[in-house]
């Protein structure tokens, strides 16, 4: 029996459980049938993540094909996580927020620079922790794609206006992924410090491996 | 006797095919009646019409106007670029809407790079329906729409023609990214949900871009893949390119927001060597 309300509802054997500091990167393999639980510890903490296939990582996540499939922005429970040649890599399960993005992109270093002016140039950014991680199994720069960031709320208005703005998570939320491959997830832990992404104030998150 | 039995009658029947001209083709060296006043035939780089559902990849240089016709009505210019000098510098899309704080493209608008660049401007836009969420169609998609969406069949999807068009340049499955749809759009709704705004649209409208750095473009023009029509409609896309002038300190484009100055700062950084 256990008591801790962030492994509620999980019904498979905890395979990992870790907390991932903020601003840091984390790489993970899921194979097909576990769940994936983020747990948002202290709210409104954006999570930067991509996903490859394990068999043939120059398949990977398309935030474009995502999108286009289920004819909507935002990803909700239900969700199917779409690859650049169309296959599942996983499912939002469950969601206790109620949408998440994937049209913002990561924030990196350059990007920093038109946003926010030169100044902001070392501070922490997401890409390096994209290429943080990814370059410990051979991949690079061109493998990094558009991505969804758990947690983030950017809203697009009728004259096309958007922007990342005040997030809808709160501490404790969660969100359920199931692998429908086997996939290998990158994470960053947003670091961001400019725009309300992470209420301006980085924070650990919690990520837990079930298995299916 | 077959006119291609031996080598030298092969050879007479392939010669005799060399003076075919049809609508869609690269015009080599190239020719267009219809540049803008001031523009000098001698600075015409690039004539191609592109068929329904091909692709062409091309590297241009810093200034390279880049027009783009929409024939038919039923062409979808999907765009990937490459920074020509080190292509794992190249289009993002998401820093494209994001550091505009628009996901709208029009007038005015950049293309930007993942290094924090400016890789291309839009200067006109007689269309004012592209699309920066959706992407391109792929194999799975267009064998559900169409029955089958192979390169080497009859409806070839558009991420395996940028993947050649790519390819072309040294370029592989990794390097292709999202890209950005130039005459069909998207409009997108209050709950998120996405708005196809497909056409078919008037013949000829025209949209020009600018290169702000050496690029290779890759255009497959392929149905969108949000089309609703059960048909592949696919009609010609038209490229000119000539050579123009570096981006001035004042160009109005430049200098439209203090993101998009940051940019061509950074861009400008670039080429001071």
């Amino acid at each position: 029996m256990t008591s801790d309300p962030a492994l509620s509802g999980l019904t498979g054997s905890i395979i990992h459980d870790t907390i991932v500091p903020a601003r840091a990167p984390w790489l993970h393999h899921v194979a097909k049938g576990e769940v994936l639980r983020i747990v948002d510890l202290e709210g409104n903490q954006a999570v930067d993540f991509l996903i490859y296939s394990a068999a043939d990582d120059a398949e990977r996540y398309s935030a474009q094909d995502t999108v286009a499939a289920q004819g909507n922005l935002f990803l909700r429970t239900g969700s199917v996580l779409l690859s650049n040649e169309g296959n599942a890599l996983m499912t939002i399960v469950d969601s206790a927020v109620e949408y998440h993005d994937t049209i913002g992109g990561a924030c990196s270093c350059e990007s920093n620079t038109l946003r926010y002016g030169h100044h902001t140039r070392y501070q922490h950014a997401c890409v390096d922790n994209f290429l943080e991680a990814n370059l410990t199994e051979g991949r690079g720069k061109r493998d990094i794609v558009s991505n969804i960031n758990f947690f983030m709320n950017v809203p697009v208005e009728e004259d096309g206006t958007l922007g990342i703005v005040d997030g809808i998570s709160a501490p404790g939320l969660t969100v359920d992924l199931r692998a429908e491959m086997d996939v290998i997830v990158v994470v960053s832990n947003c670091p961001q410090i400019n725009n309300p992404c992470n209420g301006f104030n980085p924070t650990p998150v919690r990520m837990i491996v079930a298995a299916g | 006797m077959s006119g291609t039995a031996d080598p030298k009658s092969a050879r007479e029947h392939a010669r005799a095919q060399g003076n075919i001209r049809v609508e869609t083709m690269p015009i080599i060296p190239p020719v267009a009646d219809d540049l803008p006043e001031g523009v000098a035939p001698d600075d015409l780089v690039w004539e191609e019409t592109v068929a329904p559902g091909g692709y062409t990849s091309r590297r241009i240089a810093r200034g390279t106007r880049l027009r783009l016709i929409d024939k038919g009505g039923d062409a979808c210019a999907s765009l990937n670029i490459f920074n020509a000098e080190m292509p794992t510098e190249r289009l993002n899309v998401a820093d494209t809407v994001k550091v505009q704080w628009n996901a709208y493209l029009g007038a005015g608008k950049l293309l930007l790079s993942d290094m924090g660049r400016v890789l291309m401007a839009i200067l006109e836009d007689g269309a004012e329906t592209h699309d920066t969420f959706c992407g391109v169609s792929n194999a799975a998609t267009n064998t559900r729409k169409y029955r089958e969406g192979r390169n080497s069949g009859a409806y070839p999807n558009g991420r395996d023609r940028l993947i050649l068009g790519a390819a072309k340049h040294g370029l592989t499955r990794r390097d292709v990214h999202p890209c950005v749809n130039l005459f069909k759009g998207t409009r997108i709704e209050a709950d998120g949900s996405i708005t196809p705004v497909i056409g078919p649209f008037a013949p000829g409208r025209t949209v020009l871009l600018r290169a702000e750095m050496e690029v290779i473009v890759v255009i497959a023009n392929c149905p969108h893949v949000l089309d609703p029509r059960p048909e592949y409609a696919s009609t010609p896309l038209r490229i000119t390119a000539w050579r123009g002038p570096v981006t001035p300190d004042d160009d109005s484009v430049r200098n439209a927001t203090p993101e998009g100055q940051r940019a061509y700062l950074n861009t400008e950084d670039n080429y001071r060597r």
